[in-house]
């Protein structure tokens, strides 16, 4: 019994200091878990006990049984729309032989979750998903030896389903009769067994996620959604462009404004705060007309970017060293260069940033959109000077966000302007043109390749060279890195890091090249640039692969056939293959009326292997092309939920074939000039090709996540 | 301030409002239905669109005054009896969401259409969704609940 303890009174004084229960939330039963009702379970489940967690390495950390037939998962990772709470509510009602259905799930709360970092770079199947099958499994592993003392059966004649574990003589005793209410405090000791895969009867099945139907409804979901008890709402603008500075404003003429409540200035930073949220937007209109800014100029036109980075750009960073490669490349019988640019791309979010935040006497509570709760609490406390135990950051869903978009920001500016007005709930929402000129893009990039080919069609060598400003900023516990702290009275800092790694994801190639370079130019470009779904990985495979197709050309081998003779890695093989027999390749339109693009790539180089090939026709007297078809394969190791692999995958092939047709952020020298949908024109329902996705499932392998593999 | 009578999901009710005030933030704040949702502000991407008089239109800029005797309908009140409507249920039998943020307005756009055309071409679905920004890129799948939708099986 040593595994259970009662939780210890003072790791609840931090909730009770703060005394952030969620006042005001009748429009949302249970906004941090799915309700799901369930005919065979003995009560409802109306969530647990808020109780915060007592370090990764306990069971209760991530697997709770407190509610009466039902199972809470924990998971400091958040849900942004890549279903990652059903897949991991799967491998834990797999692990602990549970139906699904009693399964709920909370996301990154600060107050009750672990501490996992930001959910990003297709992890969290990988990692959130093998904790939970740990601990469910260790969750399973000690109750069976409970259930085996207490009914005095051996561990090995015991049977469970659906959490009711049952002897030979048919004694029964459930998961819960054995808890009585208590904890798994136990620590995950690594040694309960974990169920072999061809036992799986709920992983690699599809599940619907439970959330859809409470969309479909219209029922309160979004950080958006949310609303307290004298909730005032916020906007905040933003200088016109970046390095702005604010010369004069006459704050009486907003402060008068039907519903204004307060106007804040601090530094270059503004803010109106108003009883209802269009009196907030009709002032938010009006500090636009009246207040006058000093601006900086952008010095780097659009035209001239990718003429500066090969002017400006630092020496190169030896990724992948050769003594001498143009040589190389020399000596074989084929070469060929080409160089490949991308603008500046958007997150663009459909919904706008959105959070809301309070303060407390010293204690501040936010609830965000963010992609990690803990790295925006760390930052939080950078920027208010404020231990970190007194924060607390509740995870929410926000608007579908691929990467650092403006959640961060949009939690830090809600926390400042409630800083103004402390006992008050806090909504800030941004405007579309605070999103669209505001957010940290994807960067603009360059990549030069060159390669050799021998008379048999096999690469000899290559050479990448790749220019690309940073691919992250976050703001994990630099308070600078949010744009609004850059613009206070005491401004905080901005220290551009994060260089290299994203920029050069997926640039070295898969394929088996005796000799190879891979130099990156680091480029301090005029834009503000952060992690956007793939980072570098975009710009460098479509690079790559486009140069793998007329590298086939020039050696005038079939592209399925030249990719695979350049290949060892027989899960590579495989997904090329099976596209070549998916998309009916053989009998494909030879009319030349139709052309074919082929794209390969294992996600890192570590994670999900994946193949497309897309369909482009000629249109309107061949002046014009159309995306038709999209036909793609993807190895993610071992599937959790099929259906929601998919899903996943068709989007990043759809929006990725947005990026490459229609995206480029415009600007000029007095700013961003992308501002909305009209000016930012993204893929839309009309210009929607074809789409068909074929999983290999690989039930013996590692899962591996699949959020930025298309 | 006025005060304008709203008919919405079958019900009468009256507010002080400013007219000028979009009927977006009266149904969020005032009828507490936060289906309807804000994307741009600016009429471009249909996030906030709800049926009035059967049609689908977007709601965050036009003044409520102009809704004042129209019969509107948001995604909350599709739902009769306990009874999913057909759109409703071909979205969550095929899984077609992922972020949801643009939920509403493909779910009200395809009911608009479907009660004007019950056997629609690919061609008119994608027409009719058009007007409605996804960024998660989950249009196929949307294409197809539509489909379903059309031809409850």
């Amino acid at each position: 019994m040593e595994n259970f303890k009662l939780p210890k009174t003072g790791r609840r004084s931090f909730l009770k200091s703060t005394g952030q229960l969620l006042i005001g939330f009748n429009l949302f039963p249970l906004a941090f878990c799915n309700q799901k009702e369930n005919e065979v379970s003995a009560s409802m489940y109306s969530g647990i006990p808020e109780r915060p967690h007592l370090g990764k390495d306990i069971i209760d950390s991530w697997i709770r049984l407190d509610a009466d037939g039902h199972v809470t998962v924990l998971t400091g990772k958040q849900e942004l729309g890549q279903e990652i709470r059903t897949a991991l509510m799967q491998i834990a009602a797999e692990e602990l032989d549970v139906s699904f259905d009693i399964c709920h799930i909370i996301n990154g709360d600060t107050g009750q979750t672990p501490n996992e970092g930001y959910t990003a770079g297709s992890n969290s199947v990988e990692g959130s998903g093998s904790a939970i099958r740990q601990a469910a499994a260790e969750a399973k592993y000690f109750l069976m030896q409970e259930a085996s003392r207490k009914l005095e059966v051996s561990i090995d004649k015991l049977n469970v389903k659906d959490g009711v574990i049952t002897g030979p003589k048919g004694e029964k005793i459930s998961y819960w009769q054995l808890l009585e209410g208590r904890f798994l405090e136990g620590e995950i000791t690594g040694e309960a067994p974990i169920k072999s895969p061809e036992t799986h009867n709920i992983v690699g099945k599809s599940f619907q996620r439970p959330e859809i139907m409470d969309m479909v409804l219209g029922k309160p979901h979004f950080v958006h959604d949310l609303r307290f008890t004298g909730m005032l709402h916020a906007r905040v603008i933003h200088p016109p462009t970046y390095g702005a500075k604010l010369r004069a404003f006459d704050t009486e003429t907003i402060s008068q404004m039907t519903g204004v409540e307060k106007v804040i200035i601090d530094g270059s930073f503004i803010a109106v705060v108003a009883k209802r949220e269009y009196q907030a937007i009709k002032a938010w209109k009006k500090v636009q007309e009246i207040a006058e800014w000093e601006i900086q100029k952008i010095g780097i036109s659009q035209t001239e970017i990718f003429g500066d980075m090969d002017r400006n750009s630092n020496s190169p960073q030896e990724v992948e060293k050769h003594p001498n490669i143009k040589s190389a490349i020399s000596k074989s019988s084929k070469t060929l260069k080409s160089t490949y640019q991308k603008p500046y791309t958007m997150h663009g979010s459909t919904g706008p940033g959105c959070a809301v935040a309070k303060w407390d006497a010293q204690n501040l509570t936010v609830w965000s959109p963010t992609q990690g709760v803990y790295p925006l609490q760390n930052t939080l406390s950078n920027l208010f000077d404020l231990e970190k135990e007194k924060i607390r950051c509740i995870g929410m869903p926000g608007s579908g966000c691929y990467g650092h978009n403006s959640a961060d920001d949009v939690s830090a500016e809600a926390a400042l302007i409630a800083k103004h007005l402390p006992e008050t709930h806090i909504r800030l929402q941004w405007m579309r043109e605070n999103e669209h000129q505001w957010e940290p893009y994807g960067s603009a990039m360059q990549i030069s390749l060159e390669a050799g080919l021998n008379d048999s069609g096999k690469i000899t060598s290559w050479q990448t060279k790749i220019w690309s400003d940073t691919h992250s900023t976050r703001p994990n516990g630099k308070a600078g890195h949010y744009v609004s702290a850059r613009h206070l009275e005491n401004p905080f800092e901005f220290q551009k890091g994060g260089f290299s790694g994203g920029s050069y994801r997926n640039a070295s190639p898969l394929y088996k090249i005796p000799e190879r370079e891979l130099l990156l130019y680091n480029y301090d470009g005029p834009l503000r640039t952060s992690a956007l779904r793939g980072l570098g990985a975009y710009g460098n495979i479509f690079a790559l692969e486009s140069f793998m197709d007329e590298l086939a050309a020039l050696a005038d081998v079939d592209p399925f056939e030249f990719r695979i003779n350049n290949l060892d890695n027989g899960r590579a093989i495989a997904v090329i293959k099976t596209l070549r027999e998916k998309c009916n390749w053989e009998k494909r339109d030879k009319s030349g009326q139709v052309g074919y693009g082929l794209a390969f790539a294992q996600y890192k180089n570590s994670a999900a292997y994946f193949a497309v090939l897309a369909e482009i026709e000629m249109i309107e007297g061949n002046e014009k092309f159309k995306l038709k078809n999209l036909t793609s394969v993807i190895d993610a190791g071992q599937c959790i939920n099929p259906d929601g692999l998919k899903n996943q995958t068709e989007g990043g092939m759809i929006q990725s074939a947005s990026w490459t047709i229609l995206e480029a952020v415009q600007y000029d020298e007095n700013g961003i000039t992308s501002k909305d949908w009209n000016s930012y024109p993204i893929m839309r329902t009309k210009d929607v090709p074809d789409i068909e996705v074929h999983i290999i499932n690989r039930p013996e392998e590692k899962p591996l996540g699949a959020g930025e593999a298309a | 301030m006025k005060s304008i009578d709203f008919h919405i999901n079958g019900k009468k009710k009256s507010f002080e409002v400013d007219p000028e005030e979009p009927l977006l933030y009266i149904l969020r704040d005032e009828f507490h239905l936060s289906g309807a949702k804000f994307g741009c502000g600016l009429q471009q991407c249909g996030a906030c669109m709800v049926l009035v008089d059967g049609e689908s239109r977007p709601t965050c800029l036009s003044p409520c005054e102009n809704f004042e005797g129209k019969t509107i309908e948001t995604i909350e009140g599709l739902q009769k009896d306990n009874k999913l409507h057909t759109v409703q249920k071909a979205f969550v039998d095929l899984q077609a969401a992922q972020c949801g943020y643009c939920l509403n307005g493909m779910v009200i756009s395809a009911v608009s259409l479907l009660r004007n055309n019950q056997n629609p071409s690919e061609e008119e679905i994608k027409d009719a969704l058009d007007q409605v920004i996804c960024r998660c890129g989950t249009h196929s799948r949307f294409i197809k609940a539509v489909k379903s939708a059309s031809n409850p099986k």
